[in-house]
């Protein structure tokens, strides 16, 4: 028995307006399933459903086998996060925290174990006191956290909690939610529409786009073999380059100027007379000495980011970015030598945007974008 | 498995499809229970009397109300006949013309120079808008004073002058203007308070950069203050202009009606010729008539404002 | 901003003299509520000394402080019984969905045409024929139902975000209880903000009060101050200001604590 299955589920409005196509989906227990993608592209609807807050149009939500697709919100044991937090205002943290416990009832000596076991976890025991808005975004966000902790429920969902804190305290309460969710073996649902976020919290992600399934795996299945370029480009930081190309003297040409030798046996087959789409990671566009360099360069911009560098080129229409470790001194204008690897490279196709062939190497690990 | 659980499958969604209807249903029903106190009373105080109101205003009755005889549009053809009836709406329109206008730019004045950050600004806003707190009886005694032919200050202030006496509430020339100069007091504290809350609302950071482009204070009231608060002197106005048809107070405290009909306002009128003369079936229509007055008002506050307010 | 010196002067003498000429039939009135009629006739402006007869003699030929009680009662009544209602309107408009729901906005909406001053003569016979002439619930219930209200109250509940709503559904808790104990206590601010509004309005009602009581025993205090002043008109008009001056105090006093927040309750209600 799984404890969250959807099977065809689908959303719309007016009988017109589809949010979500058949969505089919099973999250394994214990797990932490991100739903990743951009703004407007369902993600959001879909846990809703899974909360119970938003009907569901067609399809069959089960938990544990069971069908709950007429269940109220309170009947199907779980808790939620929202972004805004949905902190009662008048209420101090204490209640806040024990406002689901109070509403069912639970007894008072239960509620007082639970309060003092949650609230030491999180680090809010001075604060029990206190309303919302005496607190800061990131105490708000853990008096959140300890709401849906206390309840108790083997599935916790996530509506992108942490899109209102700033970037360091992003970073912190990242870590901070895994830990808990491993810790209590909860089975997490978590909704963003930031990659960082999906790829380092995730067991397993799945990438959303206009209301369409566009890949579901682990992180490093995305980055290594996104299985399309919808997921190739949303998914790595900076997103992965991308340029049309086609075969020409047993070379590839990419956007009408950057040629790569081509091992032609493993790719003439299925290549030929197709117009197809290239993409190539920041990290693989290799920093390198002249006589290995397989092409030199112009440098039409830099960014300093202190332990890298992003550098980018200008390859016929679109710009690709290089992403080399360390600190390097070059500057606009420069000629760079570069190492472009044919082993390196996805090949998508043009039209339909689907992967022809993945990269043959991904092996090194430190490329996977965080 | 797919294949065996199609019976099962088929069973569970007509339960799913029933359950979701019960749902609706009851949700339905709660809503319904959280709206009904209202709308009990609505119908009862609001709905009910309009339908009778209109059926009423068919009928000739006996002095309790009873309807009795039928008469179609007899009682309408027979008060818009009536000389004291037109006169009434002529009355009641000529005190809309003075105290709208009068109380919105007196108000409006009052708001601009209470606006401004001052200290001590707030006990004036206090006294600007004191009059909302006074009750209509209350205020037509304070002016039935100040218009008492002998003692009132009025008077006495206009004999210092040197100028006769003038009959404010017993000359037929100038009861009228003395009720709305009165009525326009009475209802600055309201309309001062709204437009000052207008006025407050209007981003100050507009008047900060036309400050540096070096408007003027009267270029600024022109260009900014006035187009920002549009919305907000629409629904005054619309506000001013629904109360002044139902003004009623002030009429029956201060001059009764009189002088020769003068001040016959229309509320005044049907109170009149229902409950002095018990004439339910006219007096009905009258009330007809000033209900059609009052929705045509508000239909066209709503068709213009619909590009302003939004009731969403 | 700085302002100028003679900007700031030009200002205060608009200010105050406005304030002066609003404000003076009401220190007028006060001021005479302490003069003898001596000063009155002779055209005093302030007092020669300060006398409280005029007081003494309304509350004892006048029964005012049962009008008063009458009139708290009434006021009181409309406010809890509009707050209640109101509020229970907009919560449902705003926080459960149902069909047919935009209609019976539509209508509520509607309901603000009708002029109540249209309607005195049906609704008068429905209080007689219920018995209710001369007694509280006759001059109160009428005005329970709102439309102007739940409005005002609609557009202070949609500032609710839904989560708040959301959260108590995952936790389990009803409507009613959710209404009680979240939307009641975030939205206490327009809740005072509509509940002083109910009581001035209350309490300086005039026509209705006029039509629905007959006896003394039921009588507000603003036909009272009707009464005070057909009878009482030819002098002592010491005595009439006295009466008139403890009619308009519980409201003035209301008032002034609650500009602020009424000032900006209406101009939401309006305009949003």
């Amino acid at each position: 028995m799984k404890p969250v299955e959807l099977i065809n589920i689908s959303k719309s409005y007016d009988q017109e307006q589809h949010v979500l196509k058949e969505i089919n989906l099973t999250i394994e227990k214990g797990e932490f399933f991100v739903l990743v993608g951009p703004s407007g592209s369902g993600k959001s609807t879909l846990l809703r459903m899974i909360a119970g807050l938003e009907a569901i149009t067609d399809g069959k939500l089960k938990f544990n086998g069971k069908l709950v697709n007429h269940l109220p919100p309170k009947d199907r044991d779980l808790s939620m996060v929202f972004q805004n937090y949905a902190l009662y205002p008048h209420l101090n943290v204490e209640q806040n925290i024990l406002f689901g416990l109070r509403a069912k009832k639970i007894a008072e000596d239960e509620q007082k174990r639970r309060l003092m076991q949650t609230t030491e976890m999180l680090g809010l025991s001075d604060f029990l006191k206190r309303k919302p808005k005496e607190l800061s975004g990131g105490q708000r966000q853990r008096v959140a956290l300890a709401r849906s902790i206390v309840s108790e429920s083997p599935l916790c969902l996530m509506d992108e909690p942490l899109s209102n804190l700033d970037a360091k305290l992003r970073a912190q309460m990242r870590m901070e939610i895994k830990r808990i969710q491993k810790k209590l073996d909860l089975t997490m649902i978590y909704v963003t529409h930031d990659q960082v976020e999906a790829m380092t919290m995730g067991d397993r992600i799945m990438v959303l786009n206009d209301g369409v399934i566009q890949q579901v795996g682990e992180p490093i299945e995305l980055n290594n073999a996104p299985t399309n370029l919808f997921v190739a480009s949303f998914i790595g930081s900076p997103k992965m380059n991308i340029g049309s190309a086609y075969i020409e003297n047993h070379q590839i040409v990419i956007e009408d100027t950057l040629r790569i030798s081509a091992d032609i046996t493993t790719v003439t087959g299925w290549l030929k007379e197709r117009k197809f789409t290239v993409g190539i990671r920041a990290e693989h566009i290799k920093q390198t000495t002249e006589e290995h360099a397989t092409h030199q360069l112009e440098v039409v911009n830099v960014e300093q980011l202190g332990n890298e560098t992003l550098i980018t080129f200008e390859i016929g229409n679109v710009l690709w970015t290089a992403k080399w470790l360390g600190q390097w001194l070059v500057s606009v204008g420069d000629y760079v030598p570069v190492s472009i690897s044919m082993e390196n490279i996805h090949f998508y196709d043009t039209n339909t945007g689907d992967l022809l062939k993945a990269a043959e190497q991904e092996k090194e690990r430190e490329g996977i974008a965080l | 498995m797919n294949q065996l659980a199609i019976p099962h499958d088929h069973l569970e969604t007509l339960e799913l499809k029933n359950t979701l209807k019960k749902q609706k249903i009851l949700r339905w029903l709660k809503g319904m229970l959280f709206l009904a106190p209202s709308i009990i009373l609505f119908s009862i105080f609001l709905f009910y009397p309009l339908a009778r109101s209109i059926y009423l205003s068919f009928f000739l009755t006996n002095n309790t109300g009873v309807p009795t005889v039928f008469v179609g549009f007899e009682n309408y053809i027979n008060i818009f006949t009536s000389p004291i009836f037109r006169n009434s709406l002529q009355s009641t329109f000529l005190f809309v013309l003075y105290t709208v206008p009068g109380a919105i730019i007196i108000s409006l004045f009052l708001a601009i120079i209470a606006n401004e950050k001052l200290k001590g600004i707030g006990f004036f806003r206090t006294m600007f808008s004191s009059t909302m707190g006074i009750s209509v009886a209350a205020a037509s005694v304070f002016w039935m004073f100040l218009f008492h032919p002998t003692m009132g200050w009025l008077n006495q202030i206009l004999s210092y002058v040197g100028v006769d006496a003038i009959g404010w509430l017993t000359d037929p020339k100038w009861a009228l203007l003395s009720v709305s100069i009165s009525t326009i007091w009475m209802n600055i504290g309201f309309t001062f308070l709204i437009l000052l809350g207008g006025l407050q609302s209007i981003d100050r950071y507009l008047y900060e950069s036309a400050d540096i482009d070096g408007a003027g204070y009267f270029y600024q009231l022109r260009r900014i203050t006035l187009p920002m608060l549009s919305p907000t002197l629409f629904f005054v106005i619309t506000v001013a202009l629904i109360n002044a048809f139902q003004t009623f107070g002030q009429i029956d405290m201060l001059t009764r009606g009189g002088p020769q009909n003068q001040t016959n306002l229309l509320v005044y009128s049907i109170y009149r010729e229902a409950f002095m003369n018990y004439q339910y079936g006219p007096a009905s229509a009258q009330a007809i008539v000033l209900f059609i007055i009052i929705l045509i008002i508000t239909l066209i506050q709503f068709k213009l404002g619909e590009r302003k307010v939004h009731y969403q | 901003m700085t302002m100028s010196l003679r900007r700031k002067v030009i200002l205060y003498c608009l200010l105050v003299v406005s304030a002066l000429f609003l404000f003076a039939p009401t220190i007028i009135a006060f001021s005479m509520s302490f003069m003898t009629n001596q000063d009155i006739m002779t055209g005093k402006i302030i007092p020669t000394s300060i006398s409280f007869e005029n007081y003494f003699h309304v509350f004892q030929r006048f029964p005012l402080l049962k009008y008063m009680f009458n009139s708290f009662v009434v006021s009181i009544a409309i406010m809890l019984g509009q707050l209640a209602l109101a509020s229970l309107a907009a919560y449902a408009f705003v926080f459960i969905e149902f069909k047919g729901r935009d209609v019976l906005f539509f209508l509520f909406i509607a309901t603000m045409m009708v002029p109540f001053e249209a309607l005195i003569i049906p609704n008068f016979q429905t209080i007689r024929d219920l018995g209710w002439i001369d007694s509280y619930q006759g001059l109160s219930i009428p005005f329970f139902a709102m439309a102007f209200g739940t409005f005002l109250l609609r557009q202070n509940f949609k500032q609710i975000p839904k989560e708040l709503k959301e959260a108590s559904e995952i936790a389990g808790m009803g409507d009613l209880k959710f209404y009680l104990t979240v939307v009641l206590p975030v939205a206490r601010t327009s809740l005072v903000t509509l509940g002083v509004y109910g009581f001035l309005t209350s309490w300086n009602m005039y026509l209705w009060p006029l039509l629905a009581t007959t006896d003394n025993e039921y009588r507000t205090v603003q036909i009272g101050l009707r009464q005070l002043q057909s009878q009482e008109q030819l002098n002592e008009w010491g005595v009439i200001m006295a009466g008139a001056i403890i009619v308009v105090i519980p409201t003035l006093i209301l008032l002034f604590v609650g500009q602020k927040k009424l000032q900006q309750g209406l101009a939401e209600g309006a305009l949003k």
